[in-house]
C-alpha cells in the first residue's frame, strides 16, 4: 500500500492505495466522489475527466500514486461559491446539452479546459476538443451549442434549434 | 411568445442539477456497508463443452468468500422470452432455457460460466483468473446463411439453428407473390442491416442485497423497466415472491433498449447476496458490456417492390435472416417480427405485402431490441428499396413516394401490413422538408462543391413507426406474454404540493420535468411543487417502464387519469366545503368556484381539508386525495416524418461527410419542445452513427472484432453535423388524452436510408451510376471500392 495526499477541490485529502489504484478509482472509492464516471476500460470515453494541476486529465489513465502531491479538481468543485451552476454548468442547462447526465461530468471538465486554452473557439473548434468524450444521448449538438454559449459567443448565429 | 410554463413550454430540466454538480446517483455510484464484489469468469471461445471447472485456487485465494459455476444454478428458471412467434406452419418458436451460469457448454464468447465474490474488486478479479476450466472448444455457428444450412448446432437440444420461421401476412403471400409476378416493374435489393452495440455510456450494473431480518431482498440495476425485471427474476429465473424483491432503477446513463432487459448478472447477485448476508456489486467494464449487452439490429434482407412503370405500387415482398444470437434476450423475437413485419407498408397505399423473418442462433452475444427496434431495419429496406426504384424508372425519389403516399383524408387507413395507422399528413411533412433542407437549392449546393472536387449528394425518405407500445389485447394476440400498460399514482400532500409515481422509468428522457408541466397545466398550480417519483419498485405502482416512444404516449396518458380522478374527488371535497352541489363546482386555474356566486376555494385548501377532515363528510367522502390509474392504449401510436441529408464524399479517399441533415417529424402534440428536439438529435447520432461508423463484427471463430471503443466506431462530435429539426406538422394522436405520439426512437429509424441514399446520390452525380447499393456502415473502405471496381 502506498501512502499519499493531494488537494481536491481545494480541501487536503490523503490515502492509503494499492499501488495499481487508478485516480478515478480512489476518488470514487476511496473520497466517495463519484461524479466523475468511468464509462470504458480503453481511455476512449472522457466520462472520468478531471483537472490535475490545471490540465484536463483522464483520471483512468492515471495511477493515483502519480497524483501525490497534486491539485486535482473534479465535477464536485465546479459550482460557484455559493452553489449555483457555473457558467459551463449554466449553459449546458440552458441549451439541454445533457440527457441521461453520464459524460456529462467529463463533458464539463473538458469544456473548462477548452475555454482556459481557447476563450473564443469556433464550431470546429469545440468539435476537435471533445473528440475524446463520447456522448451516446445528445447527438452533440446542443453540447456545442453549451460550450459556445458557456464562451459568451451568440449561439443562435451558429444554430437554431 | 412562447409559454414559460406547462404543455408546450420548455422548461429548463430539473434534473440537470444533480448530473451537472457531480451529485447524480446512478447504480455504481451506491456503496453500502459490508458490501462485497462480485467478477464473472467468461468464455473466451465462441463455444465449447465444459469437461470441468476447477474453482479450488480461486477459493483459497484472498479474500475470496464464494465462488459459484452453472452447477450452483442449475435448479432455477431460465431468463425467458417475452413474445411467443408461431412460425408459417404454426409451429411454436424454439425457446432453449438461458440460465445464469453457463451450464454443460458456453455458446459465445463472454458467456459467463462462473463467478467470485470477494471482498475488493480487485481480490474478485484476480480470483477469477485463477479459476481453472477445461472447455472443449467446438466449431462455432456464426454466419446465418451457413447456421440455417446444417452442421454445428448452438443449441443441440433443438435440434435446428432456426428459431421459428415467420410469414406476415400468410393470407396476402399468395397475392403478393402473384402481384409481384405480373408486376409491370419489380425493384429488387438486397441489404445488410448491420449490427450494432447500444453502448449506453453507463456499463450496467447490479448490487444485489439480502435483508436476513425480514427475508427481503433488494436489487439496484441498471434498468429501464424495475417491475419488468422484477417480474422477470420472481416468475421465471430465481422464484423469489415478488413482494419480497424491491428493484431499485436509480440514476440510469442511457439505456437504448439495453437495459430493458434481466441479465443473468443481476440474478447471481441476489443469489450470492442471501448466501453471504452480505450486499454483493457487479459493475461492468467496457469490455463486458461489447461481449454481454444485448445488441441491435444484424438483419440480412431481400426486398422486392413491385410497381406500375408510372411509379404506382402494386407489392412489397421481403426476406429476411433475423440473428438473435446465442440465447433468446426478452425482447428479441418481437423485435425483427411485430415491431418489423407490420411496419413495411411504410406510409404507402401499397395494396398488398408479404413478409418473411427466420430468426437465427449464432455463437454470438443476444440481440434484440436497440432504438426503433425492428422499426429502422422495415424503414431501412423499403426506403432503400424506393430510392433504387425511383433510379430505375427515373423518376424524382420523392416524387415517387408523394404519388404513393396514403393522403392525408385517408385516415384512419388500414395499412397492407395489418395496423390501423389514426392520423397523419406526409404530403405536409415533405412539403415542410422540402423547405427547410432548402431542396431547391441543392443543384447549386452541388456546383460549389464540384468546384472543391468533391461531389455532393442528396438522400431524402420518410418513415412510420408504431409507438406508445402497446395495446394489450392487440399484443397479446400477437404473441406477448405481458401486458403493456403503464400507470401512474399522484399524490396530493396535506400541504398541495404532490408526488406523482409513475411506472416510466427516465434515464435522460427528461420525465423529471415534463411530467409536472402536464399535471401542471391540469391542476393550473405552480409545476415547480410537483415532483416525479420513478425506478423503485417499493415506491411507485406496477408500470411496464420506458422503451418504444412509450413514456409519454401510455405512462403520461396514466398520469393524466390519475390526475383527473384527483379533480373529481378534490369537486366533491370543495363542493362539501362551500355547501353547495358537486354538479355546480367548476375548477379552472387552481379553483374551484360556484357558477354565479363569489364562492370559491383554491387546490390548496382542499388538499388541506383532505387531510384534515374535520367537519368532513367521512360518509361520502374518504380522507386523502391520492389516486392511480393504470393506462391500456387503445392503438399504437404512429409518429412518422421525413428527413433530408446531404453528403460530400472525396473520391480519393472515399469519405462521407454529412454536409446538412434535416429532419421533420409528426409526434403529435408537443409537451417540451426542447426535450423533444434533444431526442431527435440523439437518435439522429445513432441513425448516422449506424450509417457511416458502427459495425459490430465476428470473425468466423466467433471471436468479437469490435470490442472496445478503439475498435467500434462510436460517433463523437467531429463526425457530425448541426442538425435542422422541425416537429410543427402535428397531427394529434386520436386515442389518448394528451394527443401525444412518441419521439425517442425517430432519429434512430428515420435517418440510415437518408444518408444512404445521399452517398448513392453523389456516387452517381460522379458519373458511378453503376452503384446501386453499399452497404452499412458506408465507410471510406466501401466507398472507394465500390468508385474502383
Ligand atoms: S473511463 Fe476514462 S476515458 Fe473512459
Ligand atoms: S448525456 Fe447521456 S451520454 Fe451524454
Amino acid at each position: 500500500m502506498t501512502k499519499l495526499s493531494m488537494t481536491v477541490n481545494g480541501k487536503p485529502v490523503s490515502g492509503n492505495v494499492e499501488g495499481r489504484t487508478l485516480l478515478v478509482d480512489f476518488l470514487r472509492q476511496d473520497l466517495h466522489l463519484t461524479g466523475t464516471h468511468v464509462g470504458c476500460d480503453t481511455s476512449q470515453c472522457g466520462a472520468c475527466t478531471v483537472h490535475v494541476n490545471g490540465v484536463a486529465v483522464k483520471s483512468c489513465t492515471m495511477l493515483a500514486a502519480e497524483a501525490d502531491g497534486a491539485d486535482v479538481a473534479t465535477i464536485e468543485g465546479q459550482a460557484n461559491a455559493d452553489g449555483s451552476l457555473n457558467v459551463i454548468q449554466q449553459a449546458f442547462q440552458d441549451h439541454h446539452g445533457l440527457q441521461c447526465g453520464f459524460c456529462t461530468p467529463g463533458m464539463v471538465m473538458a469544456t473548462a479546459d477548452l475555454l482556459k486554452n481557447n476563450p473564443t473557439p469556433n464550431e470546429a473548434d469545440v468539435r476537435h476538443h471533445l473528440d475524446g468524450n463520447i456522448c451516446r444521448c445528445t447527438g452533440y449538438h446542443n453540447i456545442v451549442k453549451a460550450v459556445l454559449a458557456a464562451s459568451g459567443q451568440d449561439v443562435d448565429a451558429v444554430a437554431a434549434e | 411568445m412562447p409559454k414559460d410554463s406547462g404543455i408546450g413550454a420548455s422548461p429548463k430540466r430539473r434534473e440537470d442539477i444533480r448530473f451537472l454538480t457531480g451529485l447524480g446517483q446512478y447504480t455504481d455510484d451506491i456503496s453500502l456497508t459490508g458490501e462485497t464484489h462480485a467478477v464473472f469468469a467468461r468464455s473466451q471461445v465462441a463455444t465449447g463443452i465444459i469437461k470441468s471447472i476447477d474453482t479450488s485456487a480461486a477459493e483459497n485465494m484472498p479474500g475470496v468468500l464464494a465462488v459459484f459455476t452453472g452447477d450452483d444454478f442449475v435448479d432455477v428458471g431460465g431468463n425467458p422470452a417475452g413474445w411467443l412467434i408461431n412460425s408459417r406452419d404454426g409451429e411454436p418458436m424454439k425457446e432453449p432455457k438461458r440460465p445464469v451460469l453457463a451450464h454443460g457448454k458456453v455458446r459465445h464468447v463472454g458467456d459467463a460460466y462462473a463467478a467470485v465474490i470477494a471482498e475488493t474488486a480487485e481480490q474478485a478479479r484476480d480470483a477469477a483468473e485463477a479459476i481453472e476450466a477445461d472447455i472443449d472448444e467446438q466449431p462455432a455457428v456464426v454466419d446465418m446463411k451457413s447456421a440455417l444450412a446444417g452442421g454445428a448446432l448452438v443449441h443441440d437440444e433443438i435440434g435446428t439453428n432456426q428459431c421459428f420461421d415467420w410469414g406476415w401476412i400468410e393470407d396476402n403471400r399468395a397475392a403478393t407473390d402473384a402481384a409481384i409476378k405480373s408486376a409491370p416493374h419489380v425493384t429488387t435489393l438486397e441489404l445488410v442491416n448491420n449490427r450494432l452495440v447500444p453502448n449506453a455510456m453507463e456499463p450496467r450494473a447490479s448490487t444485489g442485497v439480502f435483508d436476513p431480518g425480514t427475508g427481503d431482498y433488494t436489487l439496484y440495476t441498471t434498468s429501464q423497466n424495475p417491475h419488468l425485471t422484477r417480474l422477470l427474476i420472481c416468475a421465471f429465473v430465481l422464484g423469489i415472491p415478488e413482494n419480497k424483491l424491491r428493484v431499485v432503477a436509480p440514476d440510469v446513463g442511457g439505456g437504448f433498449g439495453s437495459k430493458i432487459y434481466h441479465y443473468g448478472e443481476e440474478a447471481l447477485v441476489l443469489s450470492a447476496a442471501k448466501k453471504l448476508g452480505r450486499p454483493v456489486r457487479w459493475t461492468a467494464s467496457r469490455s463486458e458490456s461489447f461481449l454481454t449487452d444485448a445488441h441491435g439490429r444484424d438483419h440480412v434482407t431481400k426486398i422486392e417492390i413491385a410497381c406500375e412503370k408510372d411509379g404506382t405500387f402494386l407489392a412489397f415482398r421481403t426476406e429476411t435472416m433475423a440473428n438473435v444470437g446465442a440465447y433468446l434476450s426478452n425482447f428479441s423475437t418481437a423485435t425483427p417480427t411485430f415491431l418489423h413485419g407490420t411496419l413495411m407498408a411504410g406510409n404507402y397505399t401499397v395494396p398488398t405485402l408479404y413478409v418473411n423473418v427466420k430468426a437465427v442462433f449464432t455463437n454470438t452475444a443476444p440481440v434484440d431490441a436497440y432504438r426503433g427496434a425492428g422499426r429502422p431495419e422495415a424503414t431501412y429496406s423499403l426506403e432503400r428499396a424506393i430510392d433504387k426504384c425511383a433510379q430505375e424508372l427515373g423518376m424524382d425519389p420523392l416524387a415517387l413516394r408523394r404519388k404513393n403516399f396514403i393522403k392525408p383524408d385517408q385516415f384512419p387507413y388500414a395499412a397492407a401490413a395489418g395496423l390501423e395507422y389514426d392520423t397523419g399528413n406526409y404530403h405536409a411533412l415533405v412539403d415542410k422538408l422540402e423547405e427547410l433542407a432548402d431542396l431547391s437549392g441543392f443543384e447549386a449546393r452541388r456546383a460549389a462543391t464540384k468546384a472543391t472536387g468533391k461531389l455532393r449528394g442528396i438522400g431524402v425518405n420518410t418513415y412510420i413507426e408504431a409507438c406508445g407500445i402497446a395495446p394489450s389485447n392487440l399484443v397479446g394476440v400477437l404473441g406477448s406474454r405481458v401486458g403493456l400498460y403503464d400507470a401512474a399514482t399522484v399524490r396530493v400532500n396535506a400541504t398541495g404540493n404532490i408526488s406523482v409515481m409513475v411506472g416510466a422509468h427516465s434515464h435522460g428522457q427528461g420525465h423529471e420535468t415534463a411530467f409536472p408541466q402536464v399535471v401542471a397545466d391540469m391542476l393550473g398550480i405552480d409545476e415547480g411543487s410537483i415532483d416525479i417519483v420513478h425506478g423503485d419498485t417499493s415506491k411507485i405502482p406496477f408500470g411496464m417502464g420506458t422503451y418504444g416512444s412509450r413514456s409519454l404516449a401510455v405512462c403520461g396518458s396514466a398520469v393524466v387519469r390519475a390526475t383527473e380522478k384527483i379533480i373529481n374527488k378534490a369537486k366533491k371535497i370543495a363542493a362539501h366545503m362551500m355547501e353547495a352541489s358537486e354538479q355546480d363546482v367548476e375548477f379552472s386555474e387552481g379553483q374551484f368556484s360556484i357558477a354565479g356566486t363569489d364562492k370559491s376555494v383554491g387546490f390548496g385548501d382542499v388538499a388541506l381539508k383532505a387531510y384534515i377532515p374535520h367537519n368532513f363528510p367521512i360518509e361520502d367522502i374518504e380522507p386523502g386525495l391520492e389516486e392511480t390509474a393504470f393506462y391500456d392504449p387503445a392503438n399504437f401510436t404512429y409518429p412518422a416524418g421525413a428527413y433530408a441529408c446531404e453528403v460530400e464524399v472525396d473520391p480519393d479517399t472515399g469519405k462521407v461527410t454529412i454536409d446538412r441533415f434535416t429532419a421533420v417529424d409528426d409526434f403529435g402534440n408537443v409537451i417540451n419542445p426542447m426535450i423533444v428536439t434533444g431526442q431527435v438529435h440523439g437518435g439522429l447520432a445513432q441513425g448516422i452513427g449506424q450509417a457511416l461508423l458502427e459495425n459490430c463484427t465476428y470473425d468466423e471463430n466467433g471471436q468479437i472484432l469490435s470490442a472496445s471503443f478503439m475498435d467500434y466506431a462510436m460517433p463523437r462530435a467531429s463526425d457530425l453535423p448541426l442538425y435542422t429539426v422541425d416537429h410543427s406538422c402535428q397531427t394529434p394522436c386520436t386515442h389518448n388524452p394528451l394527443g401525444v405520439k412518441g419521439c425517442g426512437e425517430a432519429g434512430a429509424i428515420g435517418s440510415p436510408p437518408a444518408v444512404v441514399n445521399a452517398v448513392i446520390n453523389a456516387l452517381h452525380s460522379g458519373g458511378h451510376t453503376d452503384v446501386t447499393h453499399i452497404d452499412m456502415p458506408v465507410s471510406p473502405a466501401r466507398v472507394w471500392a465500390a468508385m474502383n471496381s
